[in-house]
């Protein structure tokens, strides 16, 4: 199958420019977002989304990532994953709000195991979830808070989200 | 991986990823909840046909911290010391429903057996097997060492080119060919130091430098320094002379310490001997890494126990 591309460098960042916005608008500007990106590529997506919240109003979010591969619930059904590393930003998550951050929402099983994750590290004041891709298909009650493009897909295509700090480009592709 | 029964087995690729997997699990233990629930509704058994309070104890933390459920069988009280095999022990434990064996035996070998018998369906980990291995001890020395030497830099990274200096009875140590075995694949180079009686036979085919003098060793300047406890308990020939000699020649005391550079770690594997292989100042001494070692070894048991029980078929 042909891969076709649907967001190119410049859609990406202006997806993660509005969804800036967007965070900053819900939250009334607040001074005490963490933005917790999901292995591997939410955590580069985290970064970003931060480093454009701190141009607009400094010092707003800090970003961090969160592994949640012990948290999965279909661990014993696959080969033994390996785990990435939790970085939670200085000052913990306690009373903060909390912005998930992940390239594709799919099942929304990995949201589900990334609110697992978070219950064990602190008690947030609010939980929120930006996605890059919502891809539909969910399997539980889970939705996104602010998505960069929502892209109708049958289940049998796949949708690869490739971003410069990790794959040399920016590109998001559907085969 | 379905068994860990020696660090021989282990490829460099499989031995860094334990060590980065472990590096994940001590990050867990430092949240409010440390709890991880990856091994939800599996069963690990501590099988202990011989005494040990660190491993045990250690091993039974990693299993509880990842949510399993642990059983401690102990061979004293136990229809062990009725006579029951080996085999008999391992089916009525596969009846009961274990995932994984934790096992120490005196025997060299138990583990390796209880893996390849087809008598239960289980992980088996190697906790210590007669004079043979003790893996999981060998890996959290090298989580130990690496963590000391490389700081927060050490993600992916193995030991190589770091000169390890292992002192003591090499003859009965699985805790030293675990660490050979293992070093080894990591890059490391390892020296061994002990009065002739008490190396192996068959040692100048390992993959080490051999030396009888403790002075010539930490005047040479490893990184590292292990010193292994004499173990009175398998002293059954004349090894050396009297326990003051041994410690007169082989034990580091202060001031072999005050000699070994600033940055070299000491290490000991526990339980101590004060005052026979280690002394108290060496012991407690800024470059010891003791105490890290024991905390080390439940995030390395962590890693091992999840590697072999959490995944499903391949």
């Amino acid at each position: 199958m042909t891969a076709r591309s649907v967001l190119q460098q410049d859609d990406i960042t202006r997806a993660l420019t509005r969804i800036s916005h967007e965070i900053l608008e819900s939250s009334r500007g607040a001074s005490d977002l963490v933005l917790l990106g999901i292995p591997t590529r939410g955590v580069i997506l985290a970064e970003r989304i931060a480093a454009t919240l701190n141009g607009i109003e400094a010092g707003s979010a800090v970003a961090g990532s969160l592994d949640v591969t012990m948290y999965r619930d279909d661990l014993a059904k696959n080969p033994t994953r390996v785990s990435a590393p939790t970085q939670i930003p200085d000052g913990g998550i306690d009373g903060k709000t909390v912005v998930l951050v992940d390239d594709v929402l799919y099942s929304g099983r990995t949201i589900r195991a990334a609110l697992d994750a978070i219950n064990d590290i602190g008690r947030p004041k609010a939980v929120r979830l930006a996605v890059l891709v919502d891809r539909g298909h969910r399997e539980l009650p889970i939705r996104a808070d602010f998505v960069g493009k929502n892209l109708p897909s049958s289940a049998d295509e796949r949708i690869n989200v490739r971003l410069t700090e990790i794959d040399g480009a920016d590109e998001v592709t559907i085969e | 991986m379905k068994h860990l029964l020696s660090t021989k087995d282990l490829s460099r690729d499989e031995a860094v990823q334990i060590l980065d997997l472990a590096e994940d699990m001590a990050q867990a233990g430092t949240r409010e909840v440390k709890k991880l629930p990856a091994l939800r509704g599996r069963t690990v058994v501590n099988l202990f046909f011989e005494d040990s309070t660190r491993t045990k104890i250690s091993f039974e933390a990693a299993a509880k911290r990842l949510s399993a459920d642990v059983i401690n069988f102990t061979a004293k009280g136990s229809s062990v010391s009725k006579g029951e095999s080996l085999k008999d022990t391992a089916q009525t434990l596969a009846a009961i429903g274990a995932d994984g064996v934790v096992i120490r035996h005196h025997s060299s070998g138990a583990p390796r057996v209880l893996a390849q018998s087809g008598w239960i369906d289980a992980g088996v980990v190697n906790a210590g097997d007669g004079t043979h291995e003790h893996p999981t001890q060998g890996l959290l020395d090298a989580f130990t060492m690496r963590k000391r030497l490389h700081g927060d830099a050490s993600r992916g990274r193995a030991l190589d080119g770091v000169t390890v200096t292992i002192v003591g009875d090499i003859l009965h140590s699985r805790v030293a060919r675990s660490n050979v075995w293992l070093l080894e694949t990591l890059g490391a180079e390892v020296t061994l130091v002990a009065p002739a009686t008490l190396l192996p036979v068959g040692v100048d085919t390992w993959p080490v430098a051999v030396g009888y003098d403790l002075d010539a060793a930490v005047a040479a300047k490893p990184d590292v320094l292990m010193m292994l406890r004499i173990q009175s308990e398998r002293m059954n020939a004349a090894f050396f002379p009297t326990a003051r000699e041994y410690s007169r020649q082989w034990g580091f005391d202060d001031e072999r310490l005050a000699r070994l550079p600033a940055a070299s770690l000491v290490m000991h594997p526990g339980p101590m001997n004060r005052g026979l292989e280690i002394s108290s100042g060496a012991a407690d001494s800024a470059r010891s890494t003791i105490i890290e070692q024991v905390a080390n070894g439940v995030s390395i048991r962590m890693a091992v126990l999840y590697l072999l029980l959490a995944g499903g078929a391949a």
